[in-house]
């Protein structure tokens, strides 16, 4: 037996999206609107970041962190929490590129309108370069080497308080110095009378508005803290709901929902496929303290790749490097002399890479690499070998045979690095940006949405997440995300105020 | 076929030869950690896990003659090397899932972080004055 409960407006999802509407919509609560935020996994007590790297990951992210995209080739990471995956990104907080936005052709979206919202939230978010100090050696290295093998490097604004340096960012701050949903705009909405229930899975979207939902119960000895609901099923009722459940979230829970979608629902799926590149120095270097991306090098527009600097923790290092044995344990020996870059190939809507949804509704993402990806990762991954030797490294790991680069090969990577050692299945590819499966456009026949988020012929219907952007970003998404989710809510707020007259 | 049989630790000790030296408490806690870990997978992969465990004790049986968990270890290593080259997809990411798993159990013990030298503190910069 199903409880039934009825609000005005419900978001699903509490991330850079959700909690950003959240946030937006939360004074209609003194004009009596109801709004409800559902949110599939639990909210995190502070003491629970403890940085330690396989019991965050697992109370944090989708399967530890490791959604397998169908063919298995690539792994997905994005959170469930209370702030979503805004809990676990580096904050790196970056405005979208003019020429991508009109390169999208969405009509009715206008760069500078998405710049100046943007420019609010970073603003909210405490978002600043970090001071010279707070730098350490592995970002140092990357300015440096950069610099020498003639890149133009880019420092990270961030949006961080208090930053001390731990490191930890992608298992969630344990210092709270990270300002995402989860510490600005959700206990902003909370404070103004916004629900917030979290273990919240929507299951499906009925056309008549009702939103079946399923609790979870905590379970003995998982971090966490209970629902704000009793365990079980509800029916929720809804005048306006949106969903920002995310790329896969959002897309999935459509695909299953008996709604008449547009036929491009799930399509359009990009992500930012990233590899992580190691190199070795002669003596140790601070690369485990300190914040770890503050600096990247834009190649997108180019040559299809970024390179930004990183750091990540002893297994997803290990599981990083090419090939096994001695040489892999002879790197992972070298941790404290490891300096570390994250190559993101900017790959773009292909056919047939798309999101999906299983015989009982779980999302499956179909996703082959094209060639224009897979150079795209190549031409990254020499200009992360150029930037290693010029800083000083005496050594590279990289995707080829053999895996190790001396500096006798920094004059010969065109012939060492090539596409016939990104075979997939032989290295880790992974992807933290996801993006697309309800591409913003004109009309049903191109898209899933209008440029304010409505889902064509579903006007109580609107998407605030990354699955909006019709093709890839070519940067670290989250502070667009919000941007378009501001626009989101503006549209809801008009829609309210037509009813109303 | 489970993650103490002879043939994941033979793989284990391929893909970390440090593994070899672990004591029978250590070898609990790196198969704990990978038991956990395929608990909360799907079914599905858990199955395909147990079968190509299968499939790698007994194949190099009708190659070299002997299953791989009584292989010398530069055979065995061979073996496992051209595992993650074959042209065959399904066999690349098969080996890639178990080399996953034994570098999730081995990297994912306290001991083995520090003995990398990963000294990552919530404390950040305040932990190295």
């Amino acid at each position: 037996m199903s409880a039934s409960r009825s609000y005005d407006i419900v978001i699903i999802g509490s991330g850079a999206g959700g909690g950003t509407v959240a946030q937006e919509l939360a004074p209609l609560v003194r004009d009596g609107v109801r709004i409800l935020v559902l949110e599939k996994g639990p909210r995190f007590a502070d003491q629970e970041f403890t940085g330690r790297e396989l019991e965050m990951a697992d109370a944090l992210y989708q399967d530890g962190g490791a959604f397998l995209t169908r063919d298995g080739t690539m792994t997905l990471a994005f959170a469930s929490a209370y702030g979503g995956s805004t809990v676990v990104y580096t904050g790196t907080s970056l405005t979208a590129p003019q020429r991508v936005i009109r390169a999208w052709g969405v009509p009715g979206l206008e760069h500078a309108d998405l710049t100046r919202r943007s420019a609010k939230y970073a603003e909210q978010n405490n978002v600043h370069a970090l001071d010279d100090p707070l730098i350490n050696d592995n970002n140092r290295l990357f300015v440096e080497g950069g610099r020498k093998a003639g890149y133009l490097v880019e420092q990270f604004p961030v949006n961080v308080k208090g930053c001390r340096g731990s490191s930890l960012c992608n298992l969630g701050c344990p210092n709270q110095a990270k300002q995402g949903t989860n510490r600005v705009q959700l206990p902003r909405a909370e404070r103004a009378g916004v629900e917030v229930v979290t273990r919240a899975e929507v299951l499906r979207i009925e056309p008549d508005r009702t939103l079946t939902v399923r609790v979870s119960q905590k379970a003995a000895g998982t971090k966490g803290a209970p629902s704000e609901w009793a365990p079980g099923d509800y029916a929720v009722r809804a005048r306006a709901v949106v969903a920002a459940a995310g790329a896969i979230g959002t897309s999935a829970l459509l695909l299953r929902s008996p709604l008449p979608a547009p036929r491009s629902l799930g399509h359009g799926f990009t992500c930012h496929p990233a590899l992580i590149l190691v190199a070795e120095h002669a003596r140790p270097i601070t690369n485990d303290v300190g914040h770890p991306k503050s600096y990247f090098v834009d190649h997108g527009a180019s040559e299809r790749f970024v390179l930004e600097t990183c750091m990540y923790f002893p297994f997803v290092t290990a599981k990083s490097l090419t090939g096994f044995g001695a040489t892999h344990s002879a790197i992972m020996h070298a941790f404290p002399r490891l300096q570390m870059i994250l190559i993101l190939a900017c790959d773009h809507v292909a056919s047939g890479n798309r999101i999906a949804v299983s015989r009982t509704g779980s999302p499956i993402v179909h996703y082959r690499f094209t060639p224009e990806t897979i150079d795209g990762l190549v031409r990254g991954t020499r200009a992360a070998a150029r930037i290693f030797f010029a800083a000083g490294a005496r050594r590279v790991h990289a995707p080829a045979d053999p895996p190790l680069l001396e500096t006798a090969d920094a004059d010969r990577l065109e012939e060492r690095v090539t596409a016939r050692h990104f075979r997939p299945g032989m290295l880790a590819v992974s992807a933290a940006h996801l993006m697309g499966g309800c591409g913003m456009g004109r009309t049903a026949a191109d898209s899933v949405t209008d440029a304010w988020g409505r889902v064509h012929g579903l006007p109580w219907l609107r998407v605030a997440d990354a699955s909006l952007f019709p093709d890839s970003l070519e940067i670290n998404p989250y502070l667009t995300i919000m941007g378009l989710a501001d626009r989101v809510a503006e549209g809801v707020r008009r829609d309210l105020a037509v009813v109303r007259d | 076929m489970t993650l103490s049989s002879p043939v994941f630790r033979a793989v284990a000790t391929c893909v970390v030869p440090e593994a070899s030296r672990l004591d029978a408490a250590q070898w609990d806690e790196m198969a704990a950690i990978v038991g956990r870990a395929m608990a909360a997978r799907p079914r599905a992969i858990q199955r395909q896990l147990a079968l190509f465990l299968i499939l790698l004790e007994w194949f190099p049986l009708f190659r070299h003659g002997r299953r791989l968990s009584r292989l010398d270890p530069a055979r065995r290593t061979k073996f496992l090397d051209q595992l993650q080259r074959a042209p065959l997809l399904l066999v690349r990411r098969g080996f890639w899932g178990v080399r996953t798993l034994v570098l999730m159990g081995y990297y994912g013990r306290a001991a083995a972080a520090r003995e990398i030298g990963y000294r990552a503190d919530a404390r950040g910069w305040e932990a190295r004055r």
